[in-house]
């Protein structure tokens, strides 16, 4: 009888320290999403798991992945959520994402899941190049909107573009590659010379160009959708210009960390983002996410956006990007301070 | 002295007498060698750790590498194909190629000539050693086992490259052209910079100085202006005054003020305080009785004016050159926000490490812009060594006399500067205010809401106070008690100018060099020091040890003017050093002591160049803000953030005058009896 007692008391015990333990485990979570929607994003995770703690380092694509890959024998971060699609395939070839396959990911656009089985990690949400196009500024400088890619070579928008330089911008690099798969390689480069001589400068940033275009300061901004609608939001005199051929895309996705200690709480965190509640959240913020059906148009995003997305191969892009960012430097860079 | 010993007679060899050393000896050469120690670990470590990182490189070694190839029928006859001779055979890739960054990637089908995505043909690859690896598509296979793979796959296989050490990061760097103009870039805006700033600086100093022209003080006031605010300021105001939307546009005719033009405004705006304070201490020290020579000579002003007074101020202007030569080709915040497509050195390193994670190439163009910056850094040094009293008992001091035309003129001179000065800030404030410029004219506090904005909101600005207040305390202790040790103790000749080389050696150093290297040292997992990294401690670490040049000096001149006696006597009262310190010495040196507090919290609310790579998200800086904020195109919170770095500045300088005045009145009494 005492013998009974014992034992429960200890099972109970150990129950007991099992649930503490797990109400004590904290994630360390790397991302590159907006500021202002990490404590959403938690808040919502937290609903159904108040047992995980999400402990987020946020700053831009290029840093973070800078800090991942700096840190690669030596890894911090449990989880990465929300970071761009080709950061996370670099650092699956570094090795260091864990392949999982979180449950209900077969729910998701395929388009949105490393080709792996399991993946080694999933998208979330899309986002996609456009053109920014100041209409008072256009007006002034009497130009007529331009509906495609090749419209932009036009000599009447000599001087009047601005796109993002992509050695330093993901949306610049995202830009490059998808002219490069849409006009192949030869045609791409092609293009691009072309584009050099309407190309006012080049940005360090993605979004500047459209916000740039916003500020009136150039009429033409190679961005991306969302920071136009956000710009359009605020009042400023946009259109938002979806080139006829094809946009290139980015999506932001969400990985595990190979070797974290937590891998549990990870798994769990990562089935999370997957689900159909999760991507109604990313959606608030960008028009395209990862389980269909689930998007409802976001203002002032311009039409016929989904369909624009070229199929982009993502191993093509991480595989070729020290080649490509070496070959526009030379064509670019260089020449660029001859005027 | 050497006394000649040739028709002397010699003194017989006795032993060496070593004076014995006191416990305050001891002391003292205890805390000289732990602020040694600090030197070495936040400067000399770091910068090595960063040079060697210049020489890491990446090479596809592919003698690691072999391959079987099947018949059409996918059996393999077991012949193995190793990767550098089949290289050797078809030259598919020259030796150049072979080296690569640290994210390089090599195809394998143009070893195969014959290789056709399309054929039935089978591949097999495996690393022949341990750390070996190639990728197929994105996954990566680091074993040294075979790897079977269709033709269609195997046109998806990427070699990775290895670490190895050697020049070819420098021999890629200098064969690339796009990153071998920066050198040219920066060297020319620099030189046009330093031409100009020292120009200017040169005659409103003279106004200041020589003539009898009237609003001195606001003038001397408004010249100091620019040293409060981050560099990249006056960049963002020139965009509001002669971007595609400015104000004054037309004033350019047409050129584009993203380029060199707007580098070199801006340049003039943030270097000239600095040029302005160097050239006024030597033109504020002339000798009358050389001017009345002159007279009597019948000299004209012209030749006087060439064979006096800029003679007289020679020092002062290589100095003023040098200084803003090196604050010029080491800035990365204006060249950041105005250069347009014209790449300088600084810029390139923020490019390669942000934009590309590029962390070895960083260090390369790290190395190339500190050999300018410590060449320059090394001649100022040795011209200012051969620098001679210019003032002897017997001088005169120069009293200029009034004289109307000349001082209308230097007033309106020194109106322009400071219109020009205090215009850019007013831009800034203004643009601060405009709710959507130019759409929206209307005013408002939004561009203050910066919570919404990249950059880490509200938050670094408390941030920043955070460090520029640690920083005053923290550098200041450390900074005067090292060159009190320096100054004052007794022997060790070798130990003290050993370590005043090092103080010295800061100056030379960009900020973006610094920064770069405390990377390398402090995030390797391997170094004690690694819990430091992304902490507020190491914000405060890099700013005190990258303005501890100006500190020390400022530190070592104060101390010097107190006699060395004052140790003796404490000795024979048989006071401790350190209690004399203490009691008289800080005390007396007050007023240094809080010019070196405020000259280190202006500094870390300001600086750009040396956190740019060291914030963490829970650090993140006022400074860093506008950078970042300008970066995404929030330019007006942008400005406005810089105008808010502008106001706490002037604040603290306020607060510092009030203070310095009281404590001067309670300790300095003594100074008149």
């Amino acid at each position: 009888m005492k013998l009974k007692a014992t034992i429960f008391a200890s099972i109970a015990a150990g129950a007991l320290a099992a649930t503490s333990a797990l109400a004590e485990t904290e994630l360390t979570v790397y991302t590159a999403v907006e500021a202002e929607d990490l404590a959403r994003y938690a808040e919502k995770f937290n609903e159904g798991n108040p047992d995980i703690k999400i402990n987020w380092v946020r700053d831009s694509t290029g840093i973070i992945t800078a800090k991942l890959l700096a840190e690669r024998d030596n890894p911090q971060a449990d989880v990465i959520w929300g970071l761009a699609a080709t950061s996370l395939l670099l650092l699956k070839s570094e090795g260091m994402l864990e392949a999982y396959a979180p449950a209900g990911v077969e729910k998701l656009d395929p388009k949105f899941v490393d080709g792996d089985n399991p993946p080694a990690w999933v998208g979330m949400d899309a986002w996609v190049a456009s053109v920014c196009y100041n209409t008072v500024e256009a007006e002034k400088a009497g130009l007529t909107p331009p509906t495609s890619w090749k419209d932009l070579t036009d000599p009447q928008y000599a001087g009047h573009v601005i796109m993002p330089n992509p050695n330093s911008s993901g949306t610049g690099f995202l830009d490059v590659s998808s002219w490069l798969q849409m006009f192949g390689e030869e045609g791409g480069w092609e293009y691009m010379d072309a584009l050099h001589e309407n190309i006012a400068r080049y940005t360090h940033s993605g979004s500047k160009p459209c916000k740039l275009a916003a500020a009136g300061e150039i009429p033409i901004g190679i961005s991306f959708a969302f920071r136009g609608a956000k710009s359009k939001a605020a009042g400023a005199p946009l259109e938002i210009i979806v080139p006829s051929e094809g946009v290139g895309w980015d999506m932001e996705a969400t990985a595990i960390v190979a070797g974290t200690a937590n891998l549990e709480a990870a798994q769990t965190l990562v089935d999370f983002t997957v689900t159909k509640e999760a991507n109604e959240m990313y959606n608030s913020g960008y028009a395209v996410v990862a389980y269909p059906g689930v998007a409802k148009p976001v203002e002032h995003f311009p039409d016929g956006l989904l369909d624009a997305m070229i199929d982009n191969d993502f191993e093509f892009a991480a595989n070729n990007r020290a080649a490509i960012l070496k070959e526009w430097q030379s064509r670019y860079d260089g020449k660029s301070e001859a005027k | 002295m050497t006394v000649p010993l040739t028709h002397t007679s010699r003194m017989p060899a006795g032993p060496v007498v070593k004076g014995k050393l006191s416990r305050d000896d001891l002391i003292m050469r205890g805390g000289m060698m732990v602020i040694a120690l600090y030197l070495v670990v936040t400067l000399a470590l770091p910068l090595y750790a960063m040079l060697s990182k210049s020489f890491s490189t990446y090479r596809f070694e592919l003698a690691n590498y072999e391959f079987q190839v099947s018949d059409e029928s996918g059996e393999f006859e077991g012949t193995i194909l190793r990767a550098s001779d089949l290289n050797a055979s078809t030259g598919a890739y020259t030796a150049t190629e072979l080296s690569a960054g640290s994210d390089g990637r090599l195809g394998v089908t143009n070893f195969f000539p014959e290789f056709s995505f399309r054929s039935p043909v089978k591949y097999q690859i495996r690393n022949t050693v341990e750390d070996g690896r190639f990728l197929v598509g994105s996954t990566l296979h680091d074993g040294t086992e075979w790897v079977t793979l269709d033709s269609n796959t195997f046109r998806r296989v990427q070699l990775r490259p290895t670490k190895s050490t050697g020049v070819d990061n420098f021999v890629n760097y200098f064969s690339t052209p796009a990153l071998f103009n920066s050198i040219k870039n920066s060297l020319w805006i620099s030189v046009v910079s330093t031409i100009v700033t020292v120009t200017l600086a040169f005659w409103f100093a003279y106004a200041l100085n020589r003539s009898c022209m009237r609003f001195k003080g606001l003038f001397r006031l408004i010249a100091m202006a620019p040293i409060l605010v981050p560099s990249l300021l006056p960049g963002i105001a020139l965009v509001y005054l002669f971007g595609n939307q400015g104000m004054l546009k037309e004033l350019l005719f047409g050129a584009s003020i993203y380029g060199p033009i707007g580098i070199v405004i801006g340049s003039i705006f943030f270097t000239f305080p600095h040029a302005f304070l160097i050239i006024s201490t030597a033109l504020a020290i002339s000798d009358a009785r050389l001017y009345e020579a002159a007279t009597s000579l019948r000299a004209t002003p012209w030749r006087t004016f060439w064979t006096v007074t800029i003679p007289g101020a020679r020092y002062g202007l290589i100095s003023a050159a040098f200084v803003v030569f090196n604050l010029v080709i080491t800035d990365f915040g204006l060249p950041k926000v105005i250069g347009g497509q014209f790449n300088v050195l600084a810029v390139d390193i923020y490019k390669q490490v942000i934009g590309q994670q590029n962390f070895e190439m960083g260090a390369v163009v790290s190395v190339v812009l500190v050999v300018p910056a410590i060449f320059a850094f090394a001649i100022d040094r040795l011209v200012q060594s051969k620098q001679v009293a210019q003032l002897s008992a017997r001088s005169v001091p120069y009293q200029p006399n009034p004289n109307p035309r000349t001082d209308r003129i230097f007033l309106i001179y020194c109106s322009l500067i400071g219109l020009f000065i205090v215009g850019l800030l007013a831009v800034c404030q203004f643009a601060a205010l405009i709710k959507f410029w130019p759409y929206d004219l209307s005013l408002s506090l939004s561009n203050y809401q910066f919570d919404k904005m990249d950059g880490g909101g509200w938050g670094s600005y408390f941030n920043s106070i955070k460090l520029g207040l640690l920083t005053a305390v923290a550098g200041t202790s450390i900074v005067f008690f090292g060159a009190y040790l320096v100054e004052k103790s007794n022997g060790f000749k070798m130990g003290r100018s050993l370590f005043q080389m090092f103080a010295m050696l800061p100056m030379a150093i960009p900020g973006m060099v610094l920064g770069l290297a405390y990377i390398f040292f402090f995030n390797n997992p391997n170094n004690p020091l690694n819990p430091l990294y992304g902490t507020m401690a190491i914000l405060v670490i890099c700013s005190v040890t990258h303005f501890y040049t100006v500190s020390h000096l400022t530190a070592v001149t104060a101390l010097k003017q107190m006699d060395r006696e004052f140790e003796s006597v404490s000795a024979s009262l048989k006071q401790p050093t350190m209690k004399l310190f203490s009691r008289v010495t800080v005390p007396v040196c007050l007023p240094s002591v809080l010019d070196i507090s405020i000259y280190l919290f202006v500094n870390a609310m300001t600086t750009v160049s040396a956190v740019v790579f060291l914030y963490s998200p829970k650090t993140t800086l006022a400074s860093i803000a506008v950078l970042n904020m300008d970066d995404a195109g929030d330019i007006a919170p942008a400005a406005a953030m810089g105008m808010m770095i502008f106001y706490t500045n002037a604040a603290a300088r306020l607060l510092h005058l009030l203070a310095s005045k009281g404590v001067l009145q309670r300790t300095q009494a003594w100074r008149n009896r």
